[in-house]
């Protein structure tokens, strides 16, 4: 008897729609987010993250009212990341009903925010979202950018996973962009890294293809497993995913 | 129709919890109103956050008396995650080796889980207690759960005739009290609107009980 391995879709949200195209069977608009979200827990998810990347911040309204109506239809936990950048987007994205915020950029550049937030929300609602990549430079091997990956923060990605735990981060959403796209598997030697350096839960994200990558994110210590496309264009269920889980001995709901 | 309050003292996300009762056919309101709170047929106190900031909220809001009185004629309260914590004597969260002070309706003090990964964060099953009507139809499910303190003891055994409270056991690392049904006062550590359709079946079965 233990805690489940979660299993997470993300969505990328633009301006109130899903982006990337969605491939669900079933769907009146496969554009919808509350729609798809509500498909997804349908399916088993366990949990849905929203990435809002909605460039223009008169468009934010819109990913409030998208929150707000996937938390009235959809009652399993919703995380919204994307352009978070102050204790007041915080609180308007809780207030829409997301259980839990994702951090990004904006905590590397004011790494206050993670221990402002963490203290007027409390630990268990921010997420430290982290997008990594490889480096020679970085004394863990391992960098922390910003921008979507586009550029470099100048920060170990260890290090800053670190200082933002001990700052309040309930759990980190760790994103290889080394591995994001490739469906070549998950990196699992920035997962392991990452595992022994704190004990906040780590989501697992960037590199899932195919059904034998989730169990070796998994071993590496992974507590939550995240895909995008794979979900998305129904190459994989959530449930085939969760069998092949189960199937090696771990628990799934 | 029941009649549900959800008691409005500042804790997050109490928009999940009234959609997840009115599912159930209830009639649900957020409100601060005493005369609401004392009234309806069903009060439910939510809880997001620290502990002490919990109970000043309630306090804030002249809950602990709200709640007293409905316990007292047997009315129905529901507490939900640092809801239920807030029932106990008090937590040590956040309060630098004392203990922050509770509502007191049950003897114990929540303490820090000490499992390797802390929050203990996602869906885990629970050994739910012999004759439970609140998991009643969902006894195998797994339910969703956030938080790194719990009530790892219960210590209320009350004597004949008094019924013996229900409680159900879960475990991230130390057993602790995930549910807990003492006459009118439930309680449960997860959050039954998050747990999918199993958390709303729970809640159902509360609704149940408001006759």
């Amino acid at each position: 008897m233990s805690v489940a391995v979660r299993v997470i879709p993300c969505l990328d949200v633009d301006a109130g729609r899903v982006v990337k195209g969605v491939n669900f069977v079933d769907l009146r608009d496969a554009g919808d987010p509350v729609e798809l979200a509500a498909a997804y827990g349908q399916a088993g998810a366990d949990e849905v993250i929203f990435l809002d990347i909605t460039a223009s911040s008169s468009d934010r309204a819109t990913t409030f009212d998208i929150v707000r109506r996937t938390a009235e239809q959809v009652f399993i936990p919703l995380t919204v990341g994307g352009g978070v950048r102050t204790t007041d987007d915080v609180d308007m994205l809780l207030r829409s009903g997301a259980d839990k915020v994702g951090i990004n950029t904006a905590g590397l550049t004011n790494p206050q925010l993670i221990t402002d937030a963490s203290r007027r929300f409390g630990d268990q609602c921010i997420v430290l979202s982290v997008d990594v990549r490889r480096s020679v430079t970085s004394p863990s091997g391992f960098e922390a950018t910003t921008h979507g990956g586009r550029q470099s923060s100048g920060r170990d990605a260890l290090e800053w996973i670190i200082e933002a735990a001990e700052r309040g981060a309930g759990e980190v959403l760790l994103n290889s962009m080394d591995a994001d796209g490739t469906k070549d598997g998950y990196d699992l030697e920035l997962i392991k890294a990452v595992r022994s350096a704190i004990s906040i839960p780590v989501i697992a994200s960037g590199g899932a293809g195919r059904l034998t990558d989730f169990v070796p994110a998994i071993e590496a210590g992974a507590d939550a497993v995240l895909a995008a496309s794979v979900f998305h264009f129904g190459e994989l269920s959530i449930s085939e995913v969760k069998d092949e889980i189960r199937s090696h001995g771990y628990p799934v709901r | 129709m029941a009649d549900i309050v959800v008691l409005d003292y500042g804790s997050g996300n109490v928009r999940s919890v009234q959609r997840a009762l009115q599912n159930t056919g209830s009639s649900v309101e957020v409100t601060i109103d005493p005369d609401r709170a004392l009234q309806a047929d069903g009060l439910v106190v939510p809880g997001v956050g620290a502990f002490a900031a919990c109970v000043a909220g309630i306090e804030n809001v002249n809950g602990a008396r709200i709640i007293g009185q409905r316990l007292a004629g047997g009315r129905p309260v529901l507490g939900i995650c640092v809801g239920m914590q807030v029932l106990f004597e008090g937590s040590t969260e956040h309060a630098s080796g004392a203990v922050h002070q509770g509502l007191g309706e049950w003897p114990g003090v929540v303490d820090q889980l000490t499992a390797p990964v802390l929050p203990h964060m996602g869906w885990n099953n629970v050994r739910v207690a012999h004759g439970s009507d609140m998991f009643a139809g969902v006894e195998d499910e797994r339910f969703y759960f956030v938080h790194s303190f719990a009530a790892r003891t219960w210590t209320l055994h009350p004597e004949e005739p008094f019924p013996a409270p229900k409680v159900s056991w879960a475990n991230h690392g130390d057993d602790f009290v995930a549910a807990v049904e003492n006459g009118p006062l439930w309680a449960t550590q997860f959050h039954p609107e998050k747990s999918g359709d199993a958390g709303l079946q729970l809640l159902a079965n509360w609704v149940k009980t408001l006759g």
